[in-house]
């Protein structure tokens, strides 16, 4: 529990000190309440909230094509334990995913399948090319008549993380990367921007 | 007085479900066609080729030296034996001298290969039946191997370790150390993954009796390696037709006795494999004590230029069963043509008949016993 | 059974107008290596079942069928391997380079099915009789044969119009 509170405590501390409402005021309010409440009322924005709930637990789909797809498991395994990110979580389902890593080479034969199983993750979703190959054709690239140059012609790519293959470490870093992209996601604000203009 | 419909009655439609390629049990992007009716499959028709990259074409494209980081992404799993078959293929061809240390490097980081494979094979088995545990121990012990090859290679999964006429780096006494130190505890911790997976009451009913192939069936569709023995063939090239320095060492092929049930079922071949790392740490055991002195590199010319119109056929008994290079040199620096044959891909073409009139729960099942790698079986 | 006494069998059983030449590969001066024996295109099934079932030659494994794109003609080559005796078999047929065909020996070995699959799909052998001969590892709209040595390299947007 109390590791529960530190977390949200976070969450208060950055809202009061970085975080902007959407006026473009500071949050000068959140300052003047914090502390003036017993401990489990936490105030933050609805953005800084949602994002910190979408971070926190990214469920990856299982979804390998190549050898990189060992490493993807390996960094689900005991040593590497993708699991303290909150992202160990692999689904069968597409329907029940956040996260498509797509760890290996990508072929024509392969695109139209990866492209649909895309569509079928609910929104917010993000991609994670894992390797050369998934990146852009990788040593396939000259010859290979077979493999599609990159999975960003396909779908949109979020996080690309190098390596033929990318050890776990590396694919963690990356997945440290992508959730500090969620952390600056806008949700209600860019709703308001909107109107605004 | 109202009498309540009755229902009608249940009409058995044969429908078409496709398993894959997206599936967390096909070992990759296989896709399997079922024709079933009800719970029964009719026809489980694999369908192949999601991941075929090329890579004969590219052998007919770049040299034979830069081909090895290819062979190693062709299986995956065991890419130490395919670098070393590939540079046997080659060796053979351009008629290269492998210096007596190399060859015990070879066999030492091979051995260790194929245990780290079948670790994959047997924890992703239990993983395909909803065992969840056995995964995490095998995976734990495969991160030990892998770590000993990462201090020998410098990488994890593909390793572009063994080259033409040796390999790449010399064998370290920390390896030596590692290793040693990883053969003290493995069989033990073998033992008792056994005793949580292998006689599990559970998994014995999931697998035994299931998907037998028998010995005549599986010659006539082409199968090699832990599949063939499982179902009572005695047969390993490592002994048969010893390459290397495999008659050097003293061990036992494992056959398939029907220990469970049928010989040749699910069980048989799952059981094969554990059994087979028994046999590979005993390899392995000899193979340290006798390392010999010398270099680890023969004499490779900057260029290789093998003889015009020689035809090389070269086979080794990897982790999966025989993998084959077919060569044709034309006297050129790169091969005139290059045909890869893997066993998986011939393994998986029994597929459709062993699966025959199974149900649904047991295709999986019979599936995880293939152990196939696409890279592999499309290339 | 070495490969020329198995010639020498084959050429005894189905004569020289069949059974074409005995071939050792490589260079007199540099090293021998492989050697293959080169047979009529059209007694392949025949000869195959003889080979299969005669009792001195029992090639029960059809390790590998392998498609060659020479200059002039295309090559189907068979490594057979006989588990109970022990000994090596490398057929080769010859198919003209137009409308390339050759007889199935899947009804032999069924071994042969996928390998055929797969050498009509790279290569473009049509393998006569064959139970279900069509593309096997690239999509069925996938255009040309790409192990051929005239195989121009698609361009990703053409995939795309084709549907891929």
């Amino acid at each position: 529990m109390s590791i529960f509170m530190q977390e949200q405590n976070d969450i208060a501390c950055r809202v009061t000190k970085g975080n902007r409402f959407a006026d473009g005021k500071d949050s000068f309010l959140v300052g003047a309440l914090q502390g003036k409440f017993e401990e489990n009322v936490i105030v933050t924005s609805v953005d800084a909230l949602f994002n910190w709930a979408r971070l926190s637990s990214v469920w990856p789909m299982t979804f390998g094509l190549a050898c990189c797809a060992i490493e993807m498991m390996h960094a689900g395994a005991c040593r590497f334990d993708l699991d303290r990110f909150g992202a160990g979580v692999f689904r069968g389902s597409p329907r029940q995913c956040d996260l498509m890593i797509v760890a290996g080479t990508v072929t024509y034969k392969m695109a139209k399948r990866i492209k649909l199983l895309y569509d079928q993750m609910p929104e917010p979703k993000w991609v994670i090319a894992m390797g050369s190959c998934a990146i852009g054709g990788g040593p396939y690239y000259e010859y290979g008549y077979h493999v599609v140059k990159g999975v960003d012609l396909y779908i949109p790519v979020d996080i690309y993380v190098p390596g033929c293959p990318p050890r776990p470490e590396t694919l963690m870093a990356g997945l440290i990367e992508l959730q500090q992209k969620i952390r600056q996601d806008r949700i209600l604000r860019k709703k308001s921007a909107e109107t605004a203009a | 007085m109202i009498t309540p419909a009755q229902p009608k009655p249940l009409q058995g439609e044969p429908l078409v479900v496709h398993m894959g390629p997206q599936h967390p049990s096909t070992h990759g992007v296989l896709r399997v066609e079922l024709h079933t009716d009800g719970e029964v499959v009719e026809r489980a028709i694999p369908n192949i080729g999601y991941l075929h990259r090329c890579k004969e074409k590219i052998g007919e494209s770049i040299g034979y030296d830069a081909y090895v980081p290819y062979t190693d992404r062709m299986d995956y799993l065991a890419a130490m034996n395919n670098n070393w078959t590939w540079a046997m293929c080659v060796e053979k061809l351009a008629e290269i001298e492998v210096p007596e240390r190399a060859e015990y490097i070879r066999v030492f980081v091979g051995e260790l290969n194929r245990i780290a494979s079948h670790l994959v094979a047997v924890g992703t088995y239990g993983l395909d039946l909803g065992a969840f545990t056995p995964f995490l121990h095998a995976f734990r012990e495969r991160e030990m191997t892998l770590d000993i090859l990462e201090e020998l290679s410098g990488g994890r999964l593909c390793f572009g370790y063994v080259r033409i006429g040796g390999v790449a780096e010399d064998m370290t006494a920390r390896a030596m150390d590692m290793t040693r130190r990883f053969l003290k505890q493995f069989r033990a911790k073998l033992d008792s993954f056994n005793e949580l997976l292998s006689f599990n009451h559970i998994f014995i009913k999931r697998t035994a009796n299931i998907g037998a192939l028998s010995g005549e069936q599986a010659i006539a569709y082409g199968i090699t390696g832990p599949m063939l023995r499982a179902s009572g063939v005695d047969w390993d090239l490592r002994r048969d037709e010893p390459y290397s320095i495999y008659n050097r060492f003293e061990f036992d092929i494992p056959v398939g006795q029907g220990l469970k049930g049928q010989v040749g079922d699910n069980w048989d071949r799952y059981w094969i494999r554990i059994r087979e790392m028994y046999e590979s740490t005993r390899i392995l055991e000899q193979v340290i004590d006798g390392f010999p002195e010398g270099s680890h590199m023969g004499k490779v010319p900057a260029v290789l230029r093998p003889p015009k119109d020689a035809e090389v056929y070269v086979r080794t008994e990897c982790p999966r069963g025989e993998l084959a290079f077919y060569m044709i040199s034309d006297g050129s620096k790169v091969p005139f043509r290059l045909k890869a044959r893997g066993p998986s891909f011939c393994n998986l073409s029994v597929f459709e008949e062993l699966t025959r009139d199974m149900l649904i729960a047991d295709v999986v099942a019979t599936l995880g016993t293939f152990d196939v790698v696409m890279g592999e079986v499309d290339r | 059974m070495e490969h020329i006494d198995l010639y020498n069998l084959l050429k005894e059983r189905f004569g020289e107008e069949t059974v074409l030449e005995h071939v050792v590969t490589g260079d007199p001066a540099k090293g021998l290596r492989d050697p293959f024996i080169l047979i009529r295109c059209e007694a392949l099934p025949d000869i195959c079942e003889f080979l299969k079932t005669d009792e001195r030659t029992r090639f029960d494994l059809l390790h590998c069928i392998s498609a060659v794109d020479r200059p002039e003609y295309f090559e189907s080559v068979y490594h057979l391997f006989s588990m109970l005796l022990r000994h090596w078999a490398i057929l080769k047929v010859r198919t003209a380079k137009t409308d390339p065909h050759v007889p199935s020996v899947a009804r032999i070995w069924p071994a042969a099915d996928w390998h055929e699959r797969e050498a009509y799909d790279l290569m473009g052998i049509v393998y006569d009789g064959h139970p279900n001969l069509k593309r096997i590892l690239l999509p069925d709209e996938w255009e040309g044969h790409p192990l051929r040595k005239d195989y121009t390299f698609p361009e990703h947007e053409h995939l795309r119009e084709i549907g891929l």
